[in-house]
């Protein structure tokens, strides 16, 4: 496919391996902020291919998992109801709430419907008008205009049984949290791709000029992933900080200016708690005042809600990049896909799922040795 | 987050006010809506998240990071001093 | 209920007027006169004569051997979909099931339950897929049962087959055979049945040339068994339905306590179905498929088995794509076209399409 097996090449991938671990003179921390880069690395090996020459800290780049708790809940309660059509994204349907996930509330006869677009809930909403709809609009800001557009949407189409339980979180003010802690271990940063392809680069050079870290916009397929780390390692040996575009065939510096525009219209920024991290002020869009009469939090008045996490998740710790999923205690034996305790092990964009998923064998509690374990098959 | 897939426009139309698009995903078709890319064109070729077309891709600036790969493996057969093996295929 | 889609009505003739109802009611699974005129006049024709009075089960001879049993219920949403309809999955699905013991199928039953409200026409279509595929396939549909239940109660149509057959003296396939050394072979392409079937589904519907690849292996697995003269050379088959290659190795692997080894760059999915799971974010290799089959074979016979495999349409396209191993047992391990590994895992229930 055009686009896509160019950029998954071995054969270049081999020599960009090899160009990152001449350059390196020593083992570099880097940190991804984005699910989707999670995942591929993982599921490619790249963290194998590099070891030696970069240690990978998987940043809270996976907004299913950082959707605060008491957001779940709220969503669980509004699903519920009987007259309610509550239409997600299907990452979210697993994820625990304090008691119960969207499964189970599909199981005991709620209306529950996985959705690929947002505009396909504005379709339901059109279709059912003695039904309420609700959609799940959570992402960071590169699903954010998707979910703005359905706002625009229904007011368009003057629907009055629409609404938007918006849960959004920002890249940048996550990174900052992170290099701000006085624990942070990250020494270069690969900024999302696709959040830049809205966002543009302009946001991520204060960054780099306040805590003198290299960031390097990257993509998403293994040679993409790849170039990002050799342009981080490159920087890093050089002593230099600053901001390049590893992924420029999908992002300028502008970004999507027309979506910002919608972006501007349809939220307004909000302090936001991240599940398993804490508040991060300033880091979430909350719907707008003007478009009030699509907010379902204000529609279902659900309140405060008791939330109630895990005592033995320590998801929190894996999202900012403090230990490794199988450091955790919890990790294969109480905390399996089958039985998550927290959401880090749910999507599975989350660390803790595509570690289970791809590198159980490494797993056992013990650190991951620095030298080179890849089970040669 | 982001899983943005490459496709190419096929199809272009207005559904009430709404840009709306076929795209092409090397075999497989969806409607994905134009709206925050007014001026893409029949033929171009777009990221898709979640239904919309985020951003166009930029052919001359792909082919320019393919072709630095190509480069790093050329520089590196030289500087390995190994000989004659020729320009790597594409896989 | 919407449009059944590939439905040609035109082909479906009615041989007698059945009373003046275009739809299925709660009196057709009555047992009376409703229900008599509908196994006369619709199931009958179409699934042709098995000879002999009707009867409430059928007897069949069988030479030295075991029996064969299996049964499965079809409950495909919705009932057509690119390629063919819940017929063709009720005919083919259980001559698998039978066909992955090593079995030679002697007879399908088909029971039906079929919700208020169906349109005979519908029915009519799938009963006549259902004599196709049976008649195509040499294994009788040689009984069965209709039931009716109220609206909401059944999806439009459930479907249950159940299947025997009998496997020859001295043949030992099961998972449990599969050891370490195996070969893996897959019978060709995956997950198409997978992708055609979500291209339809509300939600998430696609445009695709992808369809369904249902179809009998019974035939295909014949002649595996007598690629060399010891058919024992073939431990372990499994057709990967549901959860797709991942479930079925993982399962083998489970079973019978080897670990399995798979080169992913080997494995055959058509760029059709690659880029439907791509946007979708799915895994192909989870994806289900009705009509190919994961084989474990003694490596010393593979080529010879893969031979037999290629010369049947059904395996024209079987390639191996890795092997059974001693070490980590239990587990599925892909290597992937950059020389890493990864563990390949089932996913909890089924996958979801995702936007991370």
């Amino acid at each position: 496919m055009k686009y896509l097996d160019e950029f998954r090449d071995p054969v270049a991938a081999k020599t960009l391996v090899d160009k990152i671990h001449q350059r390196a003179t020593r083992t570099w921390t880097i940190m991804e902020v984005c699910g989707g880069q999670t995942h591929s690395i993982i599921r490619n090996g790249i963290d194998q291919l590099l070891d030696g020459a970069v240690e990978f800290i998987h940043g809270p780049g996976c907004p299913v998992c950082v959707t605060p708790l008491e957001m779940i809940d709220r969503a669980l309660e509004i699903a519920s109801r009987d007259d309610v059509i509550f239409c997600s994204f299907g990452d979210m349907l697993r994820v625990p709430g304090s008691h119960q996930d969207l499964f189970s509330v599909r199981a005991r006869g709620g209306d529950v419907r996985i959705v690929y677009s947002p505009l396909d809930a504005t379709r339901v909403a059109a279709e059912n008008p003695d039904k309420e709809v609700v959609f799940f609009g959570v992402g960071f800001e590169t699903t954010a205009p998707a979910n703005a557009m359905s706002v625009l949407h229904a007011q368009r189409l003057g629907l009055t049984n629409f609404s938007v339980l918006v849960s959004h979180v920002l890249v940048p003010p996550a990174m900052t949290a992170i290099l701000s802690s006085p624990a942070n271990r990250v020494q270069g940063f690969l900024a999302a791709g696709h959040v830049c392809t809205v966002m543009g680069t302009s946001e991520y050079g204060p960054l780099v000029e306040k805590f003198g870290v290299p960031i390097v916009v990257t993509g998403f397929e293994p040679l993409d992933l790849l170039e990002g780390v050799r342009q981080v390692v490159d920087l890093l040996e050089s002593g230099k900080a600053e901001l390049r575009n590893a992924y420029p065939r999908a992002v300028n510096d502008a970004g999507n200016t027309v979506a910002q525009q919608a972006l501007a219209d349809v939220f307004s920024v909000t302090d936001r708690q991240w599940r398993g991290i804490g508040m991060i002020p300033q880091s979430g869009w909350t719907l707008s005042p003007r478009y009030a009469e699509f907010d379902a939090e204000r529609k279902f008045g659900v309140g405060h809600l008791q939330v109630q996490e895990s005592a033995e998740c320590h998801a929190g710790e894996v999202l900012q990049g403090l230990l490794k999923p199988n450091q955790c205690p919890a990790f294969g034996k109480t905390c399996t896909p089958r039985t998550p305790l927290g959401a880090t092990m749910v999507s599975s964009e989350g660390a803790c799922a595509a570690y289970y998923q791809f590198r159980r064998l490494e797993a056992g509690g013990a650190p991951a040795p620095t030298s080179s374990t890849a089970a040669h098959v | 987050m982001c899983l943005g897939i490459p496709g190419k426009v096929i199809k272009i139309w207005d559904e009430s006010g709404t840009r709306m698009s076929t795209v092409d995903f090397g075999g497989t078709t969806k409607t994905v809506c134009l709206a925050y890319l007014p001026d893409m064109e029949i033929g171009e070729y777009t990221i898709v998240h979640a239904g919309f077309a985020i951003t166009r891709l930029d052919e001359a600036s792909a082919n320019e990071t393919l072709k630095m790969f190509e480069d790093l493996g050329i520089l590196e057969e030289e500087l390995n001093g190994v000989e004659g093996q020729g320009r790597r295929e594409p896989a | 209920m919407s449009d059944p889609i590939g439905i040609d009505p035109s082909d479906w003739v009615c041989p007698l007027p059945l009373r003046e109802t275009k739809r299925i009611v709660i009196g057709h699974g009555g047992g009376g006169i409703l229900s008599e005129e509908l196994i006369e006049n619709l199931f009958l024709p179409a699934f042709g004569s098995a000879g002999g009075p009707a009867r409430d089960s059928a007897l069949l001879d069988v030479a030295g051997g075991r029996i064969a049993l299996t049964t499965d219920s079809y409950v495909v949403n919705p009932l057509f979909f690119p390629g063919g309809n819940i017929g063709d999955l009720a005919i083919n699905g259980t001559i698998n099931d039978l066909a992955m013991s090593g079995a030679q199928p002697l007879g399908l039953t088909a029971g039906f339950i079929i919700e208020e409200g169906l349109e005979l026409e519908v029915l009519g279509v799938i009963a006549q897929t259902m004599g196709k595929a049976a008649a195509e396939s040499g294994v009788g549909i040689v009984t069965g049962d209709t039931k009716v239940v109220g609206k909401g109660g059944a999806d439009g149509l459930f479907v249950n087959t159940a299947g025997v057959g009998v496997v020859p003296d001295g043949l030992r396939i099961g998972p449990e055979q599969a050891r370490p050394g195996d070969h893996v072979i897959v019978s060709g392409n995956l997950g198409e049945h997978g992708v055609a079937i979500m291209s339809v589904r509300e939600g998430i519907d696609f445009g695709t040339t992808v369809t369904t690849d249902s179809a009998p292996l019974h035939r295909l697995v014949a002649a595996m068994l007598s690629a060399v003269d010891d058919p024992n050379v073939v431990h372990a088959l499994r057709d990967p339905t549901r959860g797709g290659l991942v479930a079925a190795t993982v399962e083998i692997a489970r079973t019978a306590g080897i670990g399995i080894e798979l080169d992913e760059g080997r494995i055959p999915v058509p760029d059709t179905v690659a880029s439907a799971c791509s946007f979708l974010g799915l895994d192909p290799l989870q994806v289900a498929n009705e009509g190919k089959l994961v084989a474990f074979v003694d490596p010393a016979h593979s080529e010879a088995v893969l031979e037999a495999m290629r010369s049947r349409p059904e395996g024209a396209g079987a390639v191996i794509i890795g092997r059974a191993v001693e070490e980590h047992p239990g587990m599925v391990v892909g290597r992937t076209p950059f020389g890493t590994t990864r563990i390949i895992e089932r996913e909890l229930g089924e996958q979801l399409p995702r936007i991370c």
